[in-house]
């Protein structure tokens, strides 16, 4: 069986991982998951050496990673903030927070800051309703947020 | 494993009971308002004292009311204690012997807990949803083993048609129906499929009942694969909900350990296995083709019907797929009958309905009421109306496939077919209530740049559709349109409901037909009146400005 050139860890763990699942095509989403939390993206190089082990052209690999939201083809920053635009979120007010996360520090939702300390997302609904607005710091979903309590947040990050 | 086993585990449960009981909300709203802190000073706090013998602290699921969480439920019957801190602990564990607490008590006479009639979320907030013994103790998977050893699959499926009950994903289809049309199906492998991908945004209600009582979806779902003659279920679970993912592997282990899934349940023939499927965000994956594409591990893309999944389904083979909420209906129903169930709710829509209660509403969080119950008995006495002296303008139920009901209209019953006729749909249960200062407008571009981005693109009226519709919305709310641009965003509506290929594009102009139909004047005020010529923009430009 072919190694990895590079000989990285994380290449060997997703093989077994693949193993797990007998090699089956349909186990692609599970093994992209698994890819993009050892990895914390989904790099091209990546995406053709789960196809190889798989045996799946790699427009197929390709297709579903940038078919599903959940999947990023480009690294994140050191820190993540995601503001959830469910619609009970958005009635109370999560479009201000973005706004003034945004404004903060001048990138936009999918971007990440250029000193890589900060990505910032936004997510469909995280069904967090009863809290809202919430959002998730670095995975922690932070309950009733304010404009002013994000930013605050996120500062300390910068 | 037979009834006397489980009876037998069910009495040992019981009988390790302690004299109080304090149970912890442990679902996703309350753990990120600390019930994790909350919990262990409790339990340390008991053990401190001592009185580990005298106290258990249960985790347990979801208990309503999520906006004053965490909350902490004393027994018996001291008091729910609202927004609970690791510092008034002590208090708490005083209080159990009538002590003052130091926080404050939700009042249980009032109508958002006494309105409420629980048959989905029945074990939800009393068992812990980490362990079968509890779940089991609460009568759990008796309704299995009397299924597999007192009925045959056609009773089964006779009682699901009798007992009325439809389809909680939101189209309403008579669940027996589906359950006999699969069992009909011609085919050696088929296969169960318990749709978790709630898409849906604002609706929260299958997170907390796989967070709350996963069994029950094991065990509904267990019963389904015997009524229909499939051996292998899948749970596809939205990846945004890690918890309710952990506590499923965690369901499915137990229940292989303790025989209730496997091969021979219950010493019958039957064998079950169940897979979690964890999607990767994308709202498409709610319609059951595209979700079993992702099954599949391909793109979540819809394919025609028919053939209908009970047909050919997942791998070309019969396919049963149903919604969490409606599994959790099934051990209910076996267990009491079809008769008990079919008396609840209205004629045509049979049972509870579980709804997620937010937006500009006092009380939010979780609601089951039984089919029927007004609009307004939900958000104004339960819900107790908007916060801070607001007046409530309408309720969105059925998220982005939905529509806004006025505040006029309030007196509606739920049910499938009066929904349906106020120009919304039952939907999953998602129910955003807004007030005075929510603009009707920019409400619907919110739900129609939902649907443009979770659009898969396979077909035209959708894919492009949606877009225009969004920017003829986004030029309205810029006051940069005319009448002339008002009448082909309902030309387009309209096209693209009758010709769109799934149910996302044949119900994305839902919000913005239902904001039409009930606040035309909120569009209309947004208008500019028709440039003459219809082509000089210069003089378009100075032309007055309708306020």
């Amino acid at each position: 069986m072919l190694e990895h050139a590079s000989g990285d860890k994380r290449f060997k763990m997703l093989e077994v991982h693949m193993k797990k699942h007998q090699q089956r095509h349909d186990a692609l989403i599970e093994v992209l998951h698994k890819a993009q939390e050892l990895f914390g993206y989904l790099e091209d190089d990546l995406l053709l050496f789960i196809a190889a082990k798989l045996a799946l052209p790699p427009s197929r690999v390709y297709g579903v990673a940038t078919f599903y939201h959940f999947f990023t083809l480009k690294p994140k920053g050191e820190h993540t903030c995601v503001v959830c635009m469910g619609t009970a979120c958005y009635v109370k007010g999560a479009d201000k927070v973005i706004a003034a996360v945004q404004d903060a520090v001048k990138v936009k939702p999918g971007e990440t800051t250029a000193n890589n300390k900060l990505s910032l997302l936004t997510a469909r609904c995280i069904g967090a309703c009863g809290i809202a607005p919430a959002v998730v710091y670095d995975g922690t979903v932070t309950p009733r947020q304010t404009p002013e309590a994000a930013v605050e947040r996120i500062r300390k990050w910068m | 494993m037979d009834r006397n086993d489980l009876l037998e585990i069910k009495e040992k449960e019981l009988a390790s009971r302690k004299k109080f009981t304090l149970r912890c909300c442990m679902a996703a709203g309350c753990v990120s308002s600390n019930a994790e802190a909350v919990k262990a000073r409790l339990e340390k706090t008991v053990a401190d004292l001592g009185l580990a013998n005298e106290i258990e602290v249960r985790r347990v699921g979801c208990m309503r009311l999520c906006c004053e969480g965490p909350l902490v439920q004393a027994d018996p019957q001291v008091a729910l204690f609202e927004r609970v801190t690791p510092e008034s602990a002590m208090t708490i564990v005083g209080a159990l012997n009538g002590g003052p607490a130091s926080v404050s008590k939700a009042d249980p006479h009032h109508p958002f807990f006494t309105k409420q009639l629980s048959i989905v979320l029945a074990n939800s907030g009393v068992v812990d949803p980490e362990r079968i013994e509890s779940y089991i103790a609460a009568d759990g998977y008796l309704a299995l083993h009397d299924a597999l050893t007192e009925m045959t699959p056609r009773e089964v499926v006779d009682a699901m048609v009798k007992s009325g009950l439809r389809g909680r994903g939101g189209a309403g289809f008579p669940t027996g129906l589906k359950w006999g049309t699969v069992a009909k199906s011609p085919g050696a492998k088929k296969y169960v499929i318990c749709n978790a991908d709630e898409g849906d945004p604002g609706a929260f209600m299958d997170r907390s009942v796989l967070e709350s009582d996963p069994h029950s979806i094991l065990e509904g779902m267990a019963v389904a694969a015997y009524a229909v003659g499939a051996d292998q279920g899948f749970i596809y679970v939205r990846a945004e909900y890690p918890l309710a993912i952990s506590r499923l592997q965690t369901a499915i282990k137990q229940a292989k350990q303790f025989g209730v899934l496997g091969s021979g349940i219950f010493a019958s023939p039957f064998n079950f296995t169940v897979d979690i499927r964890i999607g990767a965000g994308a709202f498409v994956c709610g319609e059951e083709t595209a979700l079993m594409s992702s099954v599949e591990g391909r793109r979540g893309t819809p394919r025609p019907r028919p053939p209908f999944p009970a047909e050919s389904g997942l791998w070309n083979c019969p396919t049963l797929i149903n919604n969490v909420e409606t599994f959790a209906n099934v051990p209910a129903i076996i267990r009491k009958g079809a008769e008990w169930f079919a008396s609840i709710g209205t004629a045509k829509s049979k049972g509870t309905k579980v709804f997620a209660l937010a937006g500009k509403i006092t009380n939010t969080g979780l609601i089951e009421v039984p089919m029927g119950t007004p609009l307004r008995t939900i958000v104004e006495e339960m819900g107790g109306g908007a916060p801070d002296g607001g007046k409530i303008k309408a309720v969105q139920t059925g998220g982005p496939s939905g529509g806004c009901v006025p505040a006029e209209a309030l007196d509606t019953p739920v049910d499938y077919e009066s929904l349906t006729k106020l120009g919304s749909i039952m939907g999953s249960g998602g129910m955003i209530v807004m007030d005075d200062s929510t603009q009707m407008v920019d409400v619907a571009r919110f739900f129609m740049e939902f649907c443009m981005d979770e659009s898969c693109g396979k077909c035209i009226p959708c894919r492009a559709g949606t877009v225009q519709m969004h920017s003829l919305l986004t030029k309205i709310i810029q006051r940069k349109a005319t009448a002339r641009d008002l009448a082909t965003l309902e030309e387009l509506c309209d096209m693209v409901k009758h010709t769109s290929l799934c149910g996302l594009g044949q119900t994305a102009p839902n919000p913005t037909l239902s904001t039409l139909r009930f606040f035309r004047k909120e569009y209309e005020a947004l208008l500019q009146p028709e440039a003459l010529g219809g082509h000089a923009s210069g003089a378009e430009a100075k032309l007055p400005v309708a306020t």
